[in-house]
């Protein structure tokens, strides 16, 4: 019976959530669930950031996430005024609709 | 206990972050990822990083996704209708990813064969102490950018959002 978590254990679950994440982005179709799957791989990348700070006993891997954490809030107010742009223009969510820079 | 606490959080996340892939409707998946952050933030407590679950749990999974389900409310957005996907994609794509994950997974396994463990409280450096001690001596400038950032993201997102004409 194990009594500690072995550290990859972390990591595979990290590796888990951001193909999740990568899977999201490229398989749907709607603006806004693409924008969540980037928070998804941002908050896998930011587990294991931490797990390797465990790892080294040392607390710059949790700055790194904090910084992570900063700009993807960042990223979020801009991305979704973005968002609410385009569908003032176009009436559309759908990423395959908005092609405009392709024409 | 360490253990069962991780496996059924990673379970909780692993489970919603499906959750947050297929859901055809946006607010099934933002309840979703709210899921996924809630646990994280719990797997951060047994890693020792207190300062980080709690911005966790009050910037992601509050602030952030409070304003994805404001924009989907503002938006009106239904569920997603699937169509014109192409045939390579509906061959290759799940396999390609599971084969991706696999590879990571077996890099993972190789490179820390159970060298380190796990265990609450083995990394008691993780309060907000410590952390901002790191962020006002070392990471300074890089802090001072951020609000540099945050600042441009202020005045970008109200001049996207602004009426047009105005």
């Amino acid at each position: 019976m194990l009594t500690a978590v072995p550290i990859s254990w972390f990591l595979t679950l990290s590796a888990v959530l951001f193909a999740l994440g990568v899977a999201g982005f490229l398989f749907r179709r709607n603006v806004i669930t693409v924008f969540m799957s980037i928070e998804l791989m941002l908050n896998a990348v930011n587990l294991s950031f931490i797990t390797f700070s465990y790892h080294r006993q040392e607390v710059n891997g949790h700055l790194y996430a904090f910084f992570v954490m900063v700009v993807a809030a960042a990223e979020a107010a801009v991305g979704l005024a973005i968002i609410l742009t385009i569908f003032k223009n176009r009436g559309t969510l759908n990423i395959d609709e908005i092609d405009s820079m392709k024409k | 206990m360490d253990v069962i606490l991780f496996l059924v959080f990673a379970v909780i996340a692993v489970v919603c972050a499906i959750n947050v892939v297929v859901q055809t409707h946006p607010i099934s998946s933002a309840i979703s990822l709210v899921g996924v952050m809630g646990s994280l933030a719990v797997l951060y407590l047994l890693l020792g990083a207190e300062f980080l679950a709690a911005a966790q749990v009050i910037v992601y999974a509050g602030a952030i996704m409070v304003l994805f389900v404001f924009v989907i409310m503002l938006l009106n957005a239904g569920a997603e209708t699937r169509k014109g996907r192409s045939l390579l994609v509906q061959l290759l794509g799940v396999p390609l990813l599971v084969a991706f994950l696999g590879l990571m997974a077996y890099f993972v396994q190789r490179l820390y064969p159970q060298s380190t463990s796990v265990h609450f409280g083995g990394f008691t450096k993780g309060g907000a102490k410590e952390i901002g001690r790191a962020l006002f001596t070392t990471y300074l400038l890089p802090f001072e950018v951020t609000s540099i950032l945050i600042l441009i993201a202020i005045v970008g997102a109200i001049v996207l959002a602004r009426k047009e004409g105005d």
